[in-house]
């Protein structure tokens, strides 16, 4: 038993190549829990960062600081009546959350944690991820449709066509970094996203900022269409609360709509991930060939639990500063409680970090390179997730011909010359 | 179980060529004609790429794409000739829209 | 880089997944042709255009499979269903769904799956009985190669066997671009 499980850590290859059906599922099972919780948490986030922004303090009562909050709210949501339209097509708007969310977990598939961390690494994994994605929607076309009334119609109309009009310029911004892969000595590259980050650690710097600034007007682009795939602000014409009385999710109430919000904030995440892969270096901790010393690899294998330990500092500093009212008891002890949690959690990742640099201790030896993956992959994903956060407090909504107007008229020629001028680029630089 | 031979897959192009086909010849609505039309070529792609597999080179998958773009033009243009038609005639059924000329 | 397939867990997994996405593919097919409302067609051409997909996929050919998701489920699905919500086929759901000649259509589809199946049985010592196990070099590059030509070592460029049909199709994308335009416009 402790044989496998070693087995599975310490291996090479994912468990696609290795063919074993049984880690396979273990990996999604552990990525979908992930998902989930990181969808909580990020509701959580948003409604306190938008307050903050907004000089307000958001939801302070449910938890210590709102921390129950998406509990609350899921709970809320599962117990709300489920009301369809009368005239509505039952099983299309049944059907229609679901293929949302099927798009937007699939994604999951091919996105690499670590140099083996990933549930399947395929030959075509860019590819794979382009088409899923724009199965999401379709999603969206039948909710709209399904709900049988007219601002669902419209909303999902108008996003359908904002969605479909920046995969394009997402595309051809995707292509102008694969591009960037074949510039190694062989001149072969590759669309495999493990691959892909390899490449970067090889030519020895992150597609960021690889013939600047090409690739990073490449970044920008695909910034910007990820967040208009998402129907995130500034392009959430068609969701927006003051516009079309919250457009192709009019009709849906209860737990089906907390299922379009998964399906929304798992896109989010899943474009996030796609980002980080393909220009910031995936799961590489910061200069892993210039700081190449086994002391620099100690110190960056540090992060995983000084990260944890600033979090619980954090919340210890909460505790401390909660009013010494009788009516705040439960609410300090709570707080008391998560700090501790995450106290543990840092001491638990330091004990991997200091022990693990051992080679006698196996498991936790593997168990120290996988964390460190995840960890940098996760923290740079959570900063997209913060931008995006950042982006819906700063920036008004643009109307959607202006939207449109951006996506057709203002990204693709810039991602077409981005892409010319980065093939002649490589063709010219040795 | 016996092993998947190209045989398997031929069958299942020719149920599939076999369904769009009944389709495009019983159908009245000109959208599911259109679908069915689309079924075919689907069909044919598979045929083409199980008979790829079989002589081990790239020429049948390489038609395939080929197949695959000529029908996202052919859908395109097909719906537009569709929309064309409703906006005069406000009807969607074959066997309605009969006169050359009126 | 990729080694080869593990063939040993291939055949358990291999007929199972074969029958399932075939099952898929037809009973779908179905589905589209004998729906009365369009929206169900279309959702049942999707899960057979998916299916199909599955089915190149098991025939060693990943970049198809990657361009008939994104080309045939992603993008014509989305104009046929786009298409649907425009033209407003509820009114004609109401209406009677087959023509007048279905008998005929019917019985000439059933001689023609005849003739198919026929052929089948004829020509099935032609097929070789068992697939040869191939090795997962880099499916797309070689495609690649043939769309696009290859540079050689010494500074020539040799073009590939389908580089003109390639420039061909994108003007014929171009040419359909054009034509779906001016056809939907209400004043040219």
């Amino acid at each position: 038993m402790l044989n496998t499980m070693m087995s599975y850590l310490g291996s090479t290859v994912t468990p696609g190549e290795a063919g074993n059906q049984f880690w396979a599922l273990i990996y999604v099972l552990i990525i979908f829990a992930g998902v989930s919780v990181a969808v909580m948490a990020m509701n959580w986030l948003e409604r306190k960062a938008l307050a903050h922004f907004q000089i307000r303090l958001g939801p302070m009562r449910v938890g210590p600081h709102g921390l129950l909050q998406p509990f609350a709210d899921a709970l809320k949501l599962m117990l709300k009546e489920d009301i369809i339209p009368s005239e509505a097509d039952k099983m299309v708007f049944w059907v229609a959350p679901l293929i949302g969310l099927l798009a937007a977990f699939t994604v999951y598939t091919v996105i690499p944690f670590g140099p083996s961390q990933a549930v399947s690494d395929m030959n075509i994994g860019i590819l794979f991820m382009l088409g899923v994605s724009s199965l999401g929607v379709l999603g969206i076309v039948t909710a709209g449709w399904a709900s049988n009334s007219h601002y669902p119609l419209i909303g999902a109309l108008r996003s359908s066509a904002q969605m479909v009009s920046y995969e394009v310029a997402m595309g051809l911004a995707v292509v102008s970094a694969i591009m960037m892969t074949s510039m190694n000595s062989t001149g072969t590259g590759t669309l495999s996203m493990i691959q892909i980050v390899q490449a970067q650690q090889h030519q020895g710097i992150w597609f960021l900022f690889k013939f600047f600034p090409l690739g990073f007007i490449a970044f920008v682009i695909f910034a910007i269409a990820m967040v208009a795939e998402t129907n995130r602000a500034p392009f959430d014409m068609a969701e927006a609360e003051s516009e079309l009385t919250a457009g192709f999710h009019t009709e849906y109430s209860g737990l089906r709509w907390s299922l379009f919000m998964l399906a929304e904030y798992a896109a989010m995440i899943a474009v996030s991930s796609i980002a980080v892969t393909l220009w910031l270096g995936g799961w590489m901790r910061p200069f892993p060939n210039f700081l190449n010393a086994p002391a620099w690899g100690f110190f960056f294998s540090l992060f995983p639990g000084l990260t944890f330990a600033g979090l619980a500092a954090i919340a210890f500093i909460g505790t401390a500063r909660m009013p010494s009212d009788s009516f705040f008891k439960i609410q300090r002890a709570g707080l008391a409680i998560f700090a501790l949690l995450l106290a543990f959690l840092a001491l638990v990742l330091f004990v991997v970090a200091i022990v693990g640099r051992n080679p006698d201790h196996r498991l936790l030896a593997s168990f120290r390179e996988g964390i460190d993956y995840v960890f940098w992959f996760v923290l740079k994903v959570a900063v997209f997730m913060y931008m995006f956060i950042w982006y819906r407090a700063t920036w008004p909504r643009y109307r959607f011909d202006q939207l449109m107007r951006v996506g057709w008229k203002v990204l693709l020629p810039i991602s077409l010359g981005v892409l010319i001028l980065t093939a002649i680029v490589g063709v010219l630089v040795p | 179980m016996v092993p998947i031979t190209t045989l398997h897959y031929l069958v299942v192009a020719a149920a599939l060529f076999v369904l769009g086909t009944i389709g495009v010849l019983t159908r009245r609505n000109v959208v599911i004609v259109l679908m069915s039309i689309e079924l075919i070529l689907n069909a044919v792609n598979l045929n083409l790429v199980a008979f790829s597999r079989m002589w081990g080179n790239l020429h049948g998958q390489i038609f395939a794409i080929f197949i695959v773009v000529d029908a996202a033009a052919e859908a395109a243009v097909g719906l537009g000739i569709l929309i064309a038609f409703f906006r005069n005639r406000e009807t969607t059924n074959v066997d309605e829209i009969d006169l050359l000329k009126w | 880089m990729n080694p080869t397939i593990n063939m040993a867990a291939a055949p358990v997994a291999t007929p199972v997944f074969f029958y399932g996405l075939a099952a898929a593919a037809i009973i779908s097919g179905l589905l589209v042709i004998t729906r009365r409302n369009a929206v169900h067609s279309a959702l049942a051409l999707i899960v057979t255009l998916l299916s199909v997909a599955g089915l190149y996929l098991m025939l060693y050919a990943p970049f198809v499979a990657g361009v008939q998701i994104i080309v045939y489920a992603g993008g014509i699905m989305v104009l046929f269903l786009f298409v649907i919500m425009l033209v407003n086929i509820e009114r004609a759901s109401k209406e009677r769904q087959f023509n007048r000649m279905w008998p005929v259509g019917l019985a000439a589809s059933c001689a023609l799956l005849a003739l198919f199946l026929g052929a089948f049985a004829k020509g099935k010592a032609l097929l070789p009985d068992r697939m040869i196990p191939i090795a997962e070099g880099s499916n797309t590059q070689e495609i690649a190669t043939q769309l696009y030509g290859e540079v050689l070592g010494n500074g020539q460029y040799r073009l590939g066997q389908y580089t003109f049909a390639f420039e061909i199709a994108s003007l014929l994308l171009l040419v359909a671009i054009l034509g779906a335009v001016i056809m939907t416009k209400k004043k040219i």
